[in-house]
C-alpha cells in the first residue's frame, strides 16, 4: 500500500469513528468532523490563528534543535566511552524517570514566563529520550566494525564519522519520532501557562468558552503538526539512511 | 611449549616474541595466547590452522596492531608496533564492510582516511580482476557473500599492503565460490607479491595458500608445529598428489592437537 492510500484509509477510518463518537456524545461534547472543518476554514482566514500555529511550531522546532545538538553528541560519546558512561550513568538513571513536567515551576523561575521556559522544558523532555537512544546505539556498534575502521588507518574521529554516526542514524530518527510525539502532547500543557499564543493556549481558550468546534480544530492542528514532523523525519531518513531502506 | 618460526626470506616485516594475550570476560579471565613467537616477511604466505578458540584470530589481531599483547615484544620493521601500520591490511571474517556505505565508498575509505590519492583507473583494473566493477553503486547488503568478499579484498588491496591479513576470509562461502576466491587470491599474490597471513579452518585452503602452515592448539593457544609447503600459491599445485599428501600431513597434525 502506498503512503498516499495509507493516509486516505487512515483518515477515512478516523473520520468514521469521530463522526460516530460525535453522534453518540452530542455536539456539546464532541464536534462533528464537518463542524470542525468549517471552524478550521474560518479560523485559517484570521491572522491570530496562524500566530498560534507559528508560536507552537517555533517552540517545537527550537526544542528539537536544542535537544538534538546536546543529546546526540553526548549520547554517542557516552556510548563509545565506557569510562564516561560509568560516570554519567547513575545521574541519567536517577533523572530520566522523573516526569520533567514537575520541573515546570523551576524552569519558569529560571527562564521566565516567555518562550524560553517553554522551549527549555520541551527540550528537557526530548533530551533524555534522544540521549539514551544515541548512547545505546553507539554501544551496539560491533567490535568488528571498529576493527575494520582501525585497520584502514582510522582514528577516533574517523570512527565517529564513518562508523558510529551513520550506524546510529536510523535509531536517532526513531528516537526523534518518539520524542516528537511526547513533545507535541506536552506542548498543550506548557502552553497553558503564561502563554498568549500557541495551539495549547488556543485549545484551552476554546475550552473556557465551551467552543467545542474550536477545541477540535486545535486538536486537528496538533495532529497535522505531528504528521508534518513525522513525514519530514521520514524524508530525511530516506535521504540519509538509504542503505537501511534496501 | 614454545615454538619459534623463523623465516629466512628477507626483508622481515613483523617479529613477535613471547606474545601472550588474555581477555577478561564475565566468566573470568580467558587466556587466548601463550608465548607465541612469529616472524613474517619476504612475500611469504602463512596459513594459521587449529581448532576453534586456539587463538588464531587473536594472533592476527595482534599482528594487525588492533590489539596489544599482554606481554612479549611485537616489532614491525624493527620498531615496536603501537598502532595499525599503513602497510598492513586486514580482511575480517564477516568482511568488515560498512552497510551504510556503497561499494565505491567502502573501497575508497581507507585511501580517504589516509589522505592518499584515489586513482580510480587503477582501482577499476583491480575491480575488473575481481569481477565487481559493475557493483560500485550497490550497497553491501545487495551483494552475495562472494561479491562481499571480493569487495573486502579490493578495499584491502587498494591500500597496496606489504602484509595482507585474512581472518577466515572464505568461511561463509559455498564450495565453488570458495575455490574461485582461493584461485583469485593465489593469482593476486603472484602478481603483487605481498606477504600474506591467513587464518582458516579449511585444510585444503591452508595447503593451497600457505607456504608455511602453522598448526596452533592448546589452552592458551600456541604454535605447536610448523609445516613447510613451498609449492603453495603456485599454479597447478592445487589438486596434485603432492597437494593431497600435504593435506593429510596437516590433518594428522590437527588430529594430534585435537
Amino acid at each position: 500500500m502506498s503512503n498516499k492510500s495509507g493516509y486516505i484509509l487512515a483518515v477515512t477510518l478516523l473520520l468514521c469513528f469521530w463522526q460516530f463518537g460525535a453522534m453518540m456524545a452530542g455536539p456539546n461534547v464532541v464536534a462533528t468532523p464537518l463542524a470542525t472543518l468549517e471552524k478550521l476554514l474560518i479560523e485559517s482566514q484570521s491572522q491570530r490563528f496562524w500566530k498560534h500555529v507559528e508560536a507552537s511550531s517555533f517552540r517545537i522546532f527550537c526544542a528539537l534543535v536544542i535537544s538534538f545538538v546536546t543529546a546526540i553528541p553526548l549520547g554517542l560519546y557516552l556510548g563509545s566511552s565506557r569510562r564516561a558512561d560509568r560516570i554519567a550513568k547513575p545521574l541519567i538513571y536517577l533523572t530520566y524517570p522523573v516526569p520533567k513536567i514537575v520541573f515546570l515551576p523551576l524552569v519558569l523561575l529560571i527562564f521566565g514566563i516567555g518562550d524560553l521556559s517553554k522551549i527549555m522544558l520541551l527540550s528537557l523532555i526530548m533530551f533524555f529520550q534522544l540521549l539514551i537512544t544515541a548512547r545505546d546505539s553507539a554501544r551496539a556498534v560491533s567490535k568488528a566494525a571498529k576493527y575494520s575502521l582501525k585497520s584502514l588507518g582510522g582514528n577516533r574521529w574517523d570512527l565517529f564519522v564513518h562508523v558510529i554516526w551513520p550506524s546510529t542514524l536510523p535509531s536517532v530518527f526513531t528516537a526523534l519520532r518518539i520524542a516528537t510525539g511526547t513533545v507535541v502532547a506536552v506542548l498543550f500543557f506548557v502552553e497553558s501557562i503564561g502563554a498568549r499564543y500557541g495551539i495549547g493556549f488556543y485549545i484551552l481558550d476554546a475550552w473556557g468558552r465551551a467552543d467545542v468546534p474550536q477545541i477540535y480544530a486545535g486538536i486537528t492542528v496538533l495532529a497535522l503538526m505531528g504528521v508534518v514532523l513525522y513525514e519530514t523525519f521520514d524524508i530525511l531518513e530516506r535521504v540519509y539512511c538509504r542503505w537501511n531502506q534496501l | 611449549m614454545k615454538t619459534s618460526l623463523i623465516q629466512n626470506s628477507s626483508p622481515e616485516l613483523i617479529r613477535g616474541t613471547g606474545l601472550t594475550k588474555s581477555y577478561s570476560t564475565e566468566q573470568g579471565l580467558i587466556r587466548a595466547l601463550g608465548r607465541v613467537d612469529i616472524v613474517i616477511g619476504g612475500a611469504q604466505t602463512i596459513a594459521l590452522v587449529g581448532p576453534s578458540g586456539c587463538g588464531k584470530s587473536t594472533l592476527l589481531l595482534l599482528l594487525a596492531g588492533l590489539e596489544k599483547p599482554d606481554s612479549g615484544k611485537l616489532l614491525f620493521k624493527s620498531t615496536p608496533l603501537a598502532q595499525p601500520p599503513r602497510e598492513i591490511a586486514l580482511v575480517l571474517q564477516d568482511y568488515g564492510l560498512f552497510p551504510w556505505k556503497s561499494v565505491r565508498s567502502n573501497i575508497e575509505l581507507g585511501l580517504k582516511i589516509r589522505r592518499e590519492t584515489i586513482d580510480w583507473s587503477e582501482i577499476m583494473e583491480l575491480l575488473n580482476e575481481l569481477d565487481i566493477s559493475d557493483k560500485l553503486d550497490a550497497y553491501p547488503q545487495q551483494l552475495s557473500g562472494g561479491q562481499k568478499q571480493r569487495v573486502a579484498l579490493a578495499r584491502a588491496l587498494v591500500l597496496n599492503p606489504t602484509l595482507l591479513l585474512l581472518d577466515e576470509p572464505f568461511a561463509a562461502l559455498d564450495t565453488l565460490n570458495r575455490e574461485r576466491l582461493q584461485e583469485l587470491s593465489e593469482k593476486l599474490w603472484r602478481q603483487r607479491r605481498f606477504s600474506m597471513a591467513l587464518v582458516t579452518h579449511n585444510i585444503q585452503e591452508a595447503v593451497r595458500l600457505g607456504q608455511t602452515i602453522l598448526v596452533m592448539g592448546g589452552t592458551p593457544g600456541r604454535i605447536l608445529s610448523v609445516i613447510e609447503n613451498h609449492e603453495a600459491c603456485a599454479p597447478e599445485y592445487f589438486g596434485t598428489p603432492y597437494f593431497y599428501e600435504k593435506c593429510s600431513q596437516v590433518r594428522t597434525q590437527l588430529e594430534s592437537v585435537a
